[in-house]
């Protein structure tokens, strides 16, 4: 009676045993591959990734390691390991297979499986392969876009096979797009090529607009490669749609920039405005003080290895410090005795930015310095295909316009800026009724020498930090500030916007070298028109 | 007085460090002059130099010498100023009275030196890569040409990688112009059309790179493959890596090969932006050969320091010194004319295992190797030349240089000799 029931169960101890050594024997297969990594030829490397592929989620962590640069193998005994640099300067090793506990090594203990540029685009493909039936959201979504761009036979029937089971909005979406993108190339239903168009109708992927172009060329004796009517007629309005839409997002990346550079523009001539707008000192030490807040925020950096995130933000209040105290002593001992002789201030800050900046390539040799960013400082927040923000010019956005407001309101609501009012619109006047002149001068130019400072620590996110770098921002601040109005830190800001976004919109048309120039012109033009700037002072001082 | 005692103090402190280095005057000695800037924009890269050629003023003084005699390195800085760079030529050559000069890098320092090497007959070696169209009696270049760099990258881009679409970016200044130039014309007669081409040049440290990452972007993603090819200077290089990595555009979408990064520009930067990116030399540090080995640890040591690295226009300093050391003893004197005529055919092991031989046309046969960046700031061999290129002076791919060659042997002896009518136009500069 029991016979079917014991045949059953025999059945599933089959297939238990089956699974289980198919299972060891995967298992077996797989060891053997990631033991062939150690010591392997780079030219070997291909085919040994491509068979890691059959393992699936298993051969997950060891290829995103791989594709990190961060696999190696112990020259003792061969094992595969991922190796992290520590703040020591030694590795902590992660065993990828047993999770082993495995000690820190040096770095003559263990050897670096090297991978170049195909391997790394085979390693990407893979992992899009094995993590489209991932679990997780994101990790899906970003094995979705990476095969895109890779719509071949084999990838379009795993994406078709994948669509049956997709609940996620988002991802069906794109999943959607890609087979309609398939189904516009090679199936043969109109019915359905028109409805492939309907669905990829304003996707802003380039893979989107290359299939249109492509749809509607002519070959070469001048017909239309597609021969059905209505299915161009469809596409050609499509494309147009599509091409309105990324002329659109175009404008808006633009000005972003322009917003970006001018963001950038006004971090550096807000400490200009204070010490030339509102003291008047012509200061060309300026991009040197500039300079020494960048180097304040690698000194930084060194001092605290194993907070590379944060050291930044230590950073800025030192650098203020730094700048500022330097800026002090500049007031002090040179400034102060050349009051109301432009030409021998201007003389005397050139020599100091010189002698600052040979001090600089003496201590911390000629060569640039790295200032790593940290990684919420980089990559971009991508909101389409075609417009995407970048973090760290989007932070230096945000802190230029902070540190502005922060000024504003020193100069207006604290006893100081009373003061360095007081004085830059009637020395005389304020003297008499008790303000220390020298002091308030002092610290006026440290304050401004101050904010350059914080500039720099903002520059070393972009660019290099060495002994030029005030060099080349000298003419910009100076220009911003003349631009803007001298002694207004609002026409300093909207000076600084202004020449950022005209600059961004002509570097399209000009190239950046030109752009710089009709910039240049059109300032020289304004001035003869309005010799003091966007937004003049008024007042008494002014005269 | 207090101002004036304080600034006073200030320039005393200031100057100590900076005094050019002194050396035993002494009669009887050779003279090799040193004309690398050593202060403003430049000093980042030629510091180097300078330290290679007393390294090696050093150790051929350990080998005994010259012709029985010490040498003697007199360096000189110009400051990263061009005229200057004239000025101090003709003060190595008539108050120093120099044998022989190791120096420049930018090619607008040696066009402001060659007037005056001529006039004076003195000898330059030039180390660094740069744009070819020149051929000079008194200056022996020993850096790469554009086929010994320019060219074979773009072959090993068209060939090995596939790349279809063409950006060719570079700083505003006289190499990026000629090698684009040369680069266009192989390009065109290698059948690219006008549309898979863009050019772009930048200024002297541009640091703005978002609107022509974008536009690069934007030009990469019409489905074909696309590569860019950056002759931009070293200073800019940095902004413009940083930007195409936080723009998401990694190494196998759009890779870069670029002819001025190196390992001594990578020593100074964070890496991450950069891995996978390529970079065409005729040298790296990390090829392996004994020479390398050598030439590595003898520079480590002295320089006393352990992290410093070596690059490729060392290595021609390198070669360039070995070469006029072996022609100063094989013509048994120093004069110019002699040792110029002793150079020709000369060879020295070179750093990557081959040969390096001085041709006719003063330039060098040497490999072309190009490299994928790592992280570490090493760049790894991924193709090489199979043997050597020999530099060509005049290019073949402008209209105006391709019936020109340069032969300093009888019976041509010119830098510039038009094949199709004979003639020598005798204009160097």
């Amino acid at each position: 009676m029991n016979h079917p029931w014991r045949n059953s169960s025999r059945l599933i101890t089959f297939l238990v045993i089956y699974v289980f050594a198919s299972l060891c024997l995967a298992d077996e297969e797989f060891n053997v591959n990631v033991k062939q990594l150690a010591g392997a030829k780079l030219r070997a490397l291909p085919v040994i990734v491509a068979k890691l592929e059959s393992s699936g989620e298993r051969a997950l962590p060891l290829l995103r390691a791989m594709l990190d640069g961060a696999l190696y193998y112990r020259k003792s005994d061969k094992r595969i390991v991922a190796a992290y640099r520590t703040g020591t300067g030694d590795f902590r090793l992660d065993d990828l297979l047993q999770g082993l506990d495995l000690k820190v090594a040096s770095k003559r203990e263990i050897k670096k499986i090297v991978v170049n540029n195909r391997l790394r685009g085979q390693i990407r493909k893979i992992i899009a392969r094995i993590t489209l039936t991932s679990k997780e959201r994101v990790v899906r979504e970003l094995a979705v876009d990476n095969m895109l761009n890779d719509l071949n036979k084999a990838n379009i029937a795993l994406l078709r096979a994948v669509r049956q089971s997709e609940k996620d909005g988002d991802i069906l979406s794109k999943l959607d797009m890609a087979i309609a993108l398939d189904d516009l190339k090679h199936n043969d239903s109109r019915q359905i090529r028109l409805a492939a168009i309907d669905i990829i109708d304003g996707r802003l992927q380039p893979v989107v607009l290359n299939t249109l172009n492509s749809l509607l060329d002519m070959d070469a004796e001048g017909t239309p490669v597609e021969n059905d009517e209505e299915v161009r007629k469809r596409a050609l309005a499509a494309r147009e749609f599509i091409e309105l839409k990324i002329s659109f997002y175009e404008v808006l990346q633009r000005i972003f920039y322009g917003l970006s550079l001018g963001s950038i523009l006004l971090l550096i001539a807000t400490g200009l405005a204070i010490t030339f707008g509102v003291m008047g000192v012509i200061n060309m030490a300026h991009g040197e003080l500039i300079m020494l807040g960048a180097y304040t925020a690698y000194v930084v950096q060194l001092l605290l290895p194993g907070s590379i995130e944060y050291s930044i933000l230590v950073a800025i209040p030192l650098a203020f410090t730094v700048s500022g105290l330097c800026g002090i002593l500049i007031e002090r001992y040179v400034i102060r005795y050349l009051r109301g002789r432009p030409l021998e201030t201007l003389l005397a800050t050139f020599g100091i930015s010189l002698i600052l900046q040979q001090t600089v390539r003496s201590v911390f040799s000629p060569l640039n310095r790295q200032v790593i960013s940290p990684s919420w400082l980089s990559g971009s927040l991508e909101i389409n295909p075609v417009f995407s923000l970048t973090y760290n010019r989007l932070y230096i956005l945000a802190f230029a316009i902070i540190v502005l407001l922060c000024l504003q309101l020193v100069l207006k609501k604290t006893k100081l800026g009373l003061q360095v009012r007081a004085v830059s619109q009637n020395r005389a006047m304020a003297r008499s009724m008790g303000v220390r002149t020298e002091r308030v001068d002092a610290l006026t130019f440290g304050l401004g020498a101050g904010v350059a400072g914080v500039a720099g620590v903002a520059l070393s996110q972009l660019t290099n930090v060495g002994p030029n770098l005030g060099q080349a921002y000298i003419v910009d601040s100076f220009m911003v500030v003349v631009f803007g109005g001298v002694g207004n830190l609002w026409g300093t800001m909207v000076g600084g916007f202004t020449l950022g976004i005209a600059n961004k919109f002509l570097e399209p048309m000009t190239g950046p070298v030109l752009a710089n120039i009709f910039v240049l012109i059109f300032i020289i033009l304004f001035i003869q028109k309005r010799p003091s700037g966007l937004f003049p002072q008024r007042g008494r001082a002014t005269e | 007085m207090k101002l004036r005692r304080h600034v006073g103090s200030l320039f005393v402190v200031l100057f100590f460090g900076f005094g050019v280095p002194v050396y035993a005057d002494g009669h009887g000695t050779i003279k090799v002059g040193v004309l690398h800037s050593l202060s403003g924009t430049m000093a980042i890269s030629e510091t180097t130099l300078k330290d290679t050629v007393l390294m090696m003023v050093e150790k051929q003084n350990e080998a005994g010498g010259l012709l029985g005699k010490k040498l003697e390195a007199v360096v000189v800085d110009p400051a990263s100023n061009w005229p200057l760079f004239a000025e101090k030529t003709r003060e190595l050559l008539t108050k120093e009275k120099v044998d022989v000069i190791f120096g420049c890098w930018t090619s607008v320092s040696r066009k402001s030196v060659l007037p005056v090497i001529e006039e004076l007959n003195g000898l330059l070696f030039y180390p660094v890569q740069y744009e070819g169209e020149e051929s000079s009696k008194n200056v022996f270049y020993t850096g790469a040409a554009p086929n010994q760099q320019a060219v074979p990258a773009v072959d090993y881009f068209m060939n090995d990688i596939g790349v279809e679409r063409w950006v060719l970016a570079g700083t505003d200044y006289v190499y990026p112009r000629t090698t684009n130039k040369i680069l266009e014309a192989y390009l065109k007669a290698s059948g690219v059309s006008d549309d898979d081409i863009m050019i772009n040049y930048t200024p002297f440290g541009h640091s703005d790179w978002q609107g022509i990452v974008s536009d690069i972007k934007k030009f990469g993603s019409a489905g074909k493959k696309t590569g860019v090819v950056s002759t931009i200077n070293g200073d800019a290089n940095v902004p413009f890596y940083k930007e195409l990595g936080n723009q998401g555009i990694s190494a196998e979408d759009i890779p870069v090969v670029a002819f001025s990064v190196g390992e001594e520009e990578l020593s100074g930067l964070d890496t991450k932006p950069l891995v996978g990116h390529l970079a065409a030399w005729n040298y790296f540090q990390s090829v392996e050969s004994s020479e390398n080995d050598e030439f590595i640890s003898d520079w480590k040591t002295f320089i006393k320091d352990d992290k410093r690295v070596t690059n490729d226009p060392m290595e021609a300093t390198y070669i360039g010194f070995k070469m006029w050391a072996q022609a100063v003893e094989k013509a048994g004197t120093t004069d110019v004319d002699e040792v110029e005529q002793a150079m020709l055919g000369i060879t020295t092991p070179n750093l990557t295992g081959g040969v390096a031989v001085m041709n006719t046309n003063h330039h060098l046969s040497k490999p072309v190797l190009i490299g994928e960046i790592q992280e570490d700031g090493q760049i790894e061999t991924v193709w090489e030349t199979f043997g050597t290129v020999i530099g060509d002076a005049w290019s073949d791919y402008l209209p105006a240089s391709s019936k020109l060659i340069a032969d300093w042997t009888d019976p041509v002896k010119c830098g510039n000799f038009n094949i199709e009518t004979g003639e020598c136009s005798g204009q160097n500069f």
